[in-house]
């Protein structure tokens, strides 16, 4: 599904080398978790992945079933079924969420030449989804993510990707800010979007999200680099030691 | 008033050379009196305080520019409402084109009509705003309007109008000059809904004087027609009494020159005034906002909010003042003056101003120029949303909350329908 080869990457502006060799494969129905200290690399990969101006990548490769999408415009990347979950969901002023999702959703749909949805049907279905993330009328109607809580944010966030049934989920830090039943609402939305045919790459910092989103393999990354990968127990281990040991191991 | 200097003194003749004063009729008093104002401050130049923004060149040549005429595919905007339509064509009534001029609670001449009688209840009103207007700053393309409008209407609101007035514009002339002088007095309680629409004439000078009695409600909606070569200047001139309500908003598409001026006096308690404008501009546009509330009572509210997008070298200006008087206690005041720039050449001059007297007061002011936010295009296009067509999302979001301000959400709907066409054509 997703597949990254050597990815070297530096700041556009400044000579800074922040990804210096990514290797990584997310199979289709698979959930990989990426954990690492800060400073490490984790919220670039994602950010380079979707697209974000200020990045140049110097060598290696990204693609999604098998197109590279490293030179693609950030909506080609999600007409092509590339999402990301942002840590800082942006606040639009002005543009109301239902008409945010509808616009984005058949932008999507036009550039994959089929037809756009109408207006009923998408109401139906956005209620639907809406209703299980617990996201009430109100927060559809108000404008994207203004005055939302941090919670209520991520929520948001999950609905998007809901709506736009994309092949490839990022998720970065998204239980940053979450409080317990927070994440479980966050957890149970992604969950329900688990399926044969879509990858997951979660990125986070704690474990505790693994508990209620069970990674099928856990990676280490570290200063650019993916250090070590290994099963659901990796993330135990830096939930119990932190990454000292596989640092050391490093050096 | 000072004696104007030679210069001054040279365009103000040149100005008034192609004009003349009515020599009978019940105005004549009021547009003598107009005329001295005008002769003794002189026509407006670039180095008047006021006009450092805006060039008044135009205004003041003795004959206009010549305009292209211009023919719009797209339907009237608000010839789908039930209204009360009225028709000047260059300036000038057209009886043919315009509704039979009578409702319920409502009376409305034509100035020109009623020119020649010797007594008429607007002796009354006609040009005593804009007089009131010309202190504390000189506004001589209004007086010259009150000296020299050869048209105009005369409405007397009894009572609540259950359908708007339409003041509908049309251009036929390339270089038609039009001076027209509105007269507007809502009795106490009374409700008016007024809607203006369409290019009026080559150059286009406008007064409405706006008397709005205790617990009145002035609705006023007005466009601004997309006639490129357009050059007008308009004042709205507004009093207000206890417990009142005025509310207007301009949307303004293209224009080589418009300056609008909107001078209002909250002058009963509790009265509220809001004034707005959205304004799309391309190219040699240029467009000023001028606003001067005076809050002169107790517990007012007054709100402005312009919104202007500008690109490929065009102009903005905001001359935005709040003046509040000694004893205006409680006046709760709020301007907004933004500007988003679509490129580097364009520009965007504000002046916001604030002038407070009374010691409980709440006002506050803020005034922005920028670029569209690169984090919300990038967050739209990470959903899909192809780069050119969030560009418009955000700009309409940026506008719209100007036309918010904009009471009747059909009309609302409708402005901003125009307004995303107007993107669309321009290519933004």
């Amino acid at each position: 599904m997703l597949e990254i080869k050597n990815l070297h990457v530096k700041l556009e502006d400044e000579d800074k080398q922040i990804l210096k060799g990514v290797n990584l494969t997310v199979e289709a129905g698979k959930v990989h978790a990426i954990m690492g200290p800060n400073g490490s690399g984790k919220s670039t990969l994602s950010y380079v992945l979707s697209g974000k101006d200020g990045y140049e990548v110097t060598d290696g490769s990204a693609s999604l079933s098998g197109e590279d999408i490293l030179e693609m415009e950030p909506e080609e990347r999600a007409a092509a079924g590339l999402f990301l979950a942002f840590q800082y969901p942006v606040e639009i002023p002005g543009v109301g969420n239902m008409t945010f999702l509808r616009t984005a959703v058949n932008a999507q749909r036009k550039a994959r030449g089929e037809d756009e949805m109408s207006a009923a049907e998408f109401l139906k279905v956005v209620r639907e989804r809406a209703k299980t993330l617990k996201i009430d009328a109100d927060m559809l109607k108000r404008p994207v993510n203004v005055g939302f809580s941090g919670g209520e944010k991520k929520r948001n966030e999950i609905l998007q990707m809901a709506m736009l049934e994309p092949k490839m989920c990022i998720l970065d830090e998204t239980d940053s800010g979450l409080d317990v039943d927070a994440m479980k609402l966050v957890a149970e939305g992604v969950n329900a979007l688990r399926d044969e045919g879509r990858g997951f790459l979660v990125i986070t910092h704690y474990q505790r999200l693994l508990d209620h989103i069970k990674p099928d393999v856990v990676h280490i990354m570290a200063q650019g680099r993916i250090i070590k990968t290994g099963g659901p127990e990796l993330a135990l281990e830096v939930e119990n030691n932190g990454y000292a040991d596989i640092l050391a191991e490093l050096a | 008033m000072s004696a104007v200097t030679n210069p001054k003194q040279t365009a103000t003749d040149a100005r008034l050379s192609t004009l003349s004063l009515p020599t009978s009729g019940w105005s004549t008093a009021a547009r003598k009196s107009a005329d001295a104002r005008l002769r003794v401050m002189g026509v407006p130049g670039r180095r008047d305080e006021y006009w450092r923004y805006t060039d008044p060149a135009s205004f003041i040549s003795a004959t206009p520019a010549k305009a292209a005429l211009f023919d719009p595919k797209e339907s009237e905007m608000f010839g789908s409402l039930d209204r009360i339509n009225i028709v000047f064509v260059d300036g000038e009534f057209s009886a043919d084109l315009s509704d039979p001029l009578n409702g319920s609670g409502l009376e409305i001449v034509r100035l020109a009509d009623i020119a020649a009688l010797d007594v008429h209840w607007a002796k009354e009103y006609y040009g005593v705003l804009e007089e009131r207007g010309q202190t504390p700053v000189h506004r001589p393309l209004a007086a010259l309007n009150t000296a020299y409008a050869n048209d105009g209407v005369i409405i007397h609101v009894a009572d609540t109008v259950a359908k708007p007035v339409n003041i509908t514009y049309l251009h036929q002339s390339e270089t038609s000059d039009a001076i027209l002088h509105h007269v507007i007095k809502l009795d106490a309680g009374a409700d008016l809904t007024l809607l203006e629409n369409g290019p009026a004439a080559a150059r286009f000078n406008k007064v409405m004087e706006v008397f709005v009695a205790d617990g009145a409600k002035f609705h006023h909606i007005r466009t601004q027609g997309r006639d490129h070569e357009r050059r007008a200047v308009t004042h709205i001139f507004a009093e207000l009494g206890t417990e009142s309500v005025f509310k207007s908003f301009t949307l303004t598409a293209n224009g080589i020159m418009t300056r609008n001026e909107c001078v209002l006096w909250l002058n009963g308690d509790d009265g509220i005034a809001h004034v707005a404008g959205a304004c799309v501009g391309d190219g040699d546009f240029h467009h000023d906002d001028t606003v001067f509330i005076t809050h002169d009572a107790v517990a007012c509210e007054s709100r402005q909010v312009f919104k202007k997008v500008l690109r490929n070298g065009a102009t903005g200006v905001f001359q935005g003042k709040i003046l509040v008087k000694p004893d205006a206690q409680k006046t709760d005041g709020y301007q907004i003056s933004q500007s988003l720039l679509l490129d580097d050449d364009s520009q965007f001059l504000a002046k916001p101003e604030l002038e407070i007297y009374a010691d409980d007061v709440a006002c506050s002011h803020g005034s922005t120029s920028g670029a569209i936010d690169e984090e919300a295009l990038y967050y739209l296009r990470s959903r899909g949303v192809p780069a050119k067509q969030a560009t418009n999302l955000l700009t309409l979001a940026f506008l719209g909350e100007a036309v918010d301000e904009v009471e009747d959400r059909d009309i609302a709907d409708a402005i901003m329908e125009r307004l995303e066409g107007w993107l669309q054509r321009h290519g933004v």
